[in-house]
């Protein structure tokens, strides 16, 4: 899997090559956190696929993910049909069939959730991460995996579990387990010019 | 002790003191009030009813806008959150609105068991296989959206999407800005909330009560040395303000006038006895001239009262005139002689006066009208008193103090007065230049001009108004029926031929109350469109062939359930609203008054140039529903307003002319007409002018005022003209002194109008003030020379 990420500076890639190296050392969410917020942005094409028990079979959507840190984050959907989602502090804005539509995240705390789920760990934001799930984290520097469960008991009603996995400061998978037994699983590949 | 018991023998004064306890009668029986409804105008026109009705008690009359500055914007969050929070409580509020999603809980769960009463959508062509595929394709068409997680759990009960398409009807109002999850003004720095009363923007004791709820809850959630501010404003704030501006301004113009003048007469008479004789007249005038506003009007405004003390000021100078020029004389004799020669020309100043306060009668607003009867009551009431009862009250050895020394004084300044015309000649022409150099944007055009609310109110109005997105309500249509159900269908007839107007971007969008509380017609028409569950389900089958997202048709068996039990269901009633924010918004656009039905649809218009008025006339016009009126609110109140300038321009040219029959007529003679009355035209235009240098844009006020100097201002004029007229070929010292004595009361009284923070009163007072010192001056500087020469 191809990083989500490119290296902005020789810096940041002098952070990744020596977390290579220190590969053995242990791996904690501190570390991970630490690795992903040295990025300050970055772009990502994505392809989603939905697994709803109503549809009978799955369905795929697919467009580029934008992040510039630390809180502004775009989803440009380019099929099956165009959508742009862009949420930029407290302010999510949805535009679709020519309609535009802005909310502000702290008025629906469970949307809010979901989409910290992605954005703070883009930016490495461990706290607020862990406002709203329990995080636990597995493997290693180059193939990590981070499961969110949580903690909000009207979340749960929605959502068992976020699972985000990737490869240094790459996010390379997104997948998340609705209530209901229905899952989404969503793929980033790199498309940041070098 | 027998002069007293001598006096109440006297006819005249028995039938004085009666007339006094019938007043006396009247007044304890009067409701005094301060609100602003005397300065509405009454409304010609069914558009200006509609404006000024709106304005009395209309959805915008109860909002309150309430702003926080200061501090942090995370605090100022929270004191947003705490007041609102400690406001939701209050039943002395309908809705408190500062961004936070209460009540959206429950209004999604209306909006979801009620949208097939609630949805226009739903209609036979919907629930055909046809209809059904096209809805299903944008349902299953969202599934694939970001959105798709949240709207899925929506589709087996909601497949056409009604629930998506009433919301987003709610949700197209302009909205705030955001910060910290409460409403905040564009620029960020400040929060700002919107409370609705439950009571009319008119009942002002029901609002001074919402206004100490908003302060208190404000002290509680940022209280002491908080860095937090609270400001508020809106209609409901204003009528309070001024009501409070008003009682307070009362209360200290008419002590300071009364004061003064006392002091003043003190000065001159030096005797208490003299000073309370002199005051009879006047109080009788008041008296009377409340009794009658009283009678007339059913209740007497603060303003009238806080008038009131310039009548004080003039009234006062009939028994001045009595004392002074009666003075010195042997007091039988004198009073005769006095009666005949200085009475013609005092009542031909009261008939001036009268003459111009008329034409206040005809004015439009209620307020004038209260004035202009007022004064004419009280000094026709004092004029009387001075001559019939006054006399007979005087005491046999009665005497003031001497003042022939000033009136010598008087005398000198008088006679040489004459060399003054020079001056006075460049002084008018300055003030001629001045006006035509300011003759463009002399007037003031419009009607907030006339708003008793200071200026620094309505920035902070305007400004409060523009953070909050605009809930002011310029353009509306407006329709009536003799029951809510035709109401409601009327507004929907309009609503038919308003919406091709939004699809076409002609206007942003607009309310109705048959959005929330469909018409029984609409209800039944949309629950007939809904298909029995057998052939829902058929049509489902096939309706879900084809589509690019397959689905099985069992998913949707909780839909058809749905559709079966609504078929079953009553109509949805105004009471079924309760609770929800959709309550608020019928209660506020459906109002019955005296059995009549109105319903309103407020407009928004788009972005851009301005609002095709033709455009939404001929659509109000195509809906076919008798009565239904397009109003734009500002352009209606302009259009009042210039009307009101208009008349008023008519009425002061009126009493104008009125003034001037009336002179010629008892001077019998143009030239001693024209000679009275160019020392008054010459002050008022020498006001005027410093009113125009001083940057003050005029208003029907000043035109008032204006015809006011001329009114008042003839008293003095008269008595160098009339007398004069009489014979004597000198204006004797006594009455000079009298004059200056009577234009020193005048001047207090209007001068400390001119004082008063309430801008009606302040206009009169900087007006006339003026104007009287001017118009004695000048009438001393153009009488006939002849009269002086020695």
């Amino acid at each position: 899997m191809r990083a989500f990420y490119a290296a902005l500076a020789a810096a940041v890639l002098c952070v990744t090559s020596t977390l290579a190296v220190a590969a053995d050392a242990s791996w904690t969410l501190d570390r991970l956190m630490n690795t992903l917020g040295a990025k300050k942005s970055g772009r990502a094409h994505f392809t989603e696929t939905r697994y709803l028990k109503i549809a009978q079979e799955p369905l795929e959507s697919s467009g580029e993910l934008v992040f510039v840190a630390p809180d502004h984050l775009e989803k440009h959907t380019a099929s099956p049909k165009p959508e742009n989602l862009v949420v930029d502090g407290d302010m999510l804005t949805v535009d679709r069939n020519g309609r535009k539509v802005t909310i502000p995240l702290r008025n629906y705390p469970e949307l809010g959730a979901f989409i910290e789920s992605i954005r703070a760990t883009l930016a490495g934001n461990r706290f607020a991460l862990e406002n709203a799930y329990t995080v636990s984290i597995d493997g290693k520097g180059d193939d990590w995996t981070m499961t969110l469960v949580p903690t909000d008991s009207r979340m749960k009603q929605k959502v068992s579990s976020i699972t985000l996995a990737g490869t240094g400061a790459a996010l390379a998978r997104v997948e998340i387990r609705q209530a209901d037994g229905d899952r989404s699983l969503m793929r980033l590949q790199d498309a940041s010019a070098h | 002790m027998r002069a007293v018991s001598r006096s109440l023998r006297q006819p005249a004064i028995i039938v004085w003191l009666c007339f006094l306890a019938v007043c006396a009668g009247v007044i304890a029986r009067t409701h005094f009030s301060a609100d602003l409804s005397a300065f509405l105008p009454r409304a010609p026109t069914e558009q200006q009813r509609v404006l000024v009705e709106q304005l009395r008690d209309g959805l915008v009359s109860r909002l309150i806008l309430v702003g926080i500055d200061g501090g942090d914007a995370t605090g100022r969050a929270n004191v947003s959150r705490n007041v609102a929070a400690k406001l939701r409580e209050d039943k002395r509020f309908s809705a408190i609105n500062n961004g936070e999603p209460v009540g959206q809980a429950r209004d999604e769960r209306f909006v979801f068991e009620h949208r097939y009463q609630l949805s226009p959508a739903v209609t036979p062509e919907r629930f055909s296989v046809a209809g059904l595929k096209d809805a299903l394709a944008d349902s299953l068409d969202l599934l694939t959206s970001s959105a798709g997680m949240m709207t899925k759990d929506l589709l087996p009960h909601d497949p056409t999407g009604e629930v998506a398409a009433l919301v987003s009807q709610l949700d197209s109002g302009a909205q705030p800005a955001m910060q910290d999850g409460v409403w905040a003004s564009r620029d960020g720095r400040r929060a700002v909330l919107l409370a609705q009363t439950a009571s009319a923007g008119s009942d002002t004791d029901a609002q001074a009560s919402a206004i100490a709820a908003i302060r208190e809850a404000f002290a509680h959630a940022a209280p002491g040395a908080s860095p937090y501010r609270l400001l508020m404003t809106g209609p409901g704030v204003f009528a309070v303000d001024t009501r409070d501006t008003i009682m307070r301004d009362v209360r200290w113009l008419s002590a300071a006038s009364i004061a003064l003048i006392v002091v003043l007469l003190l000065a001159v008479y030096r005797s208490v006895p003299t000073l309370l004789l002199g005051l009879m007249p006047v109080l009788s005038g008041v008296a009377a001239g409340v009794a009658a506003v009283s009678l007339v009007f059913g209740t007497v405004h603060g303003l009238t009262l806080g008038f009131g003390t310039t009548l004080i000021g003039e009234a006062v100078d009939y028994s001045i005139y009595l004392f002074v020029q009666s003075a010195g004389v042997e007091r039988r004799e004198s009073l005769k002689d006095w009666v005949a020669s200085f009475w013609p020309t005092i009542r031909l100043g009261v008939l001036t006066s009268i003459c111009g306060f008329a034409s206040m009668l005809f004015s439009g607003f209620p307020g004038l009208v209260q004035l202009g009867l007022y004064s004419i009551v009280g000094l026709s009431t004092a004029g009387i008193v001075t001559r019939f009862v006054l006399p007979h009250a005087l005491p046999q050895n009665f005497a003031i103090r001497d003042v022939s020394r000033l009136g010598k004084r008087l005398a000198r300044f008088a006679a040489h007065a004459s060399r003054l015309r020079a001056a006075l000649a460049v002084l008018l022409l300055a003030a001629v230049a001045i006006l035509l150099m300011h003759r463009h944007g002399l007037w003031s055009q419009e009607l907030s001009a006339l708003s008793p609310v200071p200026k620094a109110s309505q920035d902070l109005d305007e400004r409060l108004r523009a953070d909050v997105g605009a809930p002011d309500v310029r353009y509306l249509v407006v329709v009536s029926a003799a029951n809510e159900q035709a109401a409601l269908e009327r507004a929907e007839a309009v609503a038919h031929q308003l919406q091709p107007l939004v699809d076409a971007h002609v206007i942003a969008g607009y309310e109705s109350p048959a959005r929330y509380l469909p018409s029984d017609a609409a209800q039944r028409a949309r629950i007939a469109s809904l298909p029995s569950a057998a052939d829902l389900r058929t049509r489902l089958a096939a309706a879900l062939r084809d589509q690019t997202i397959r689905v099985k048709p069992e998913v949707f068996e909780p839909f058809i359930a749905d559709v079966e039990a609504v078929r079953a269901q009553p109509p949805l009633r105004r009471a079924d609203l309760q609770g929800t924010s959709m309550a608020l918004a019928v209660d506020s656009l459906l109002t019955e008054r005296d059995g009549r039905w109105t319903a309103m649809l407020p407009l928004r218009a788009a972005e851009g140039p301005e609002l095709q008025a033709q455009t939404i006339r001929a659509a109000v016009a195509a809906s076919q529903v008798p009565d239904a009126l397009f109003v734009d609110m500002k352009a209606e109140a302009d259009r009042l307003y210039q009307n009101y300038v208009r008349e008023d321009i008519r009425l002061s040219l009126g009493g104008f002319a009125a003034i001037v029959v009336l002179l010629v007529l008892a001077l019998r003679s143009p030239v001693r007409a024209a000679r009275t009355l160019a020392p008054l035209v010459a002050a008022v235009i020498v006001v005027i002018a410093g009113l125009a240098l001083a940057g003050k844009s005029l208003t029907i006020l000043h035109l008032i005022g204006m015809l006011l100097i001329v009114a008042v201002g003839s008293n003095y004029a008269l008595f160098f003209n009339y007398r004069a007229h009489a014979g004597r070929d000198a204006i004797s010292p006594q009455t000079l002194v009298s004059l200056v004595i009577a234009n020193l009361a005048t001047v207090l009284g209007f001068g400390l109008l001119a004082l008063s923070s309430v801008p009606m009163l302040k206009t009169f007072g900087l007006t006339v003030g003026p104007g009287a010192i001017l118009a004695l001056l000048f009438s001393a500087i153009l009488a006939p020379r002849s009269g002086f020469s020695r």
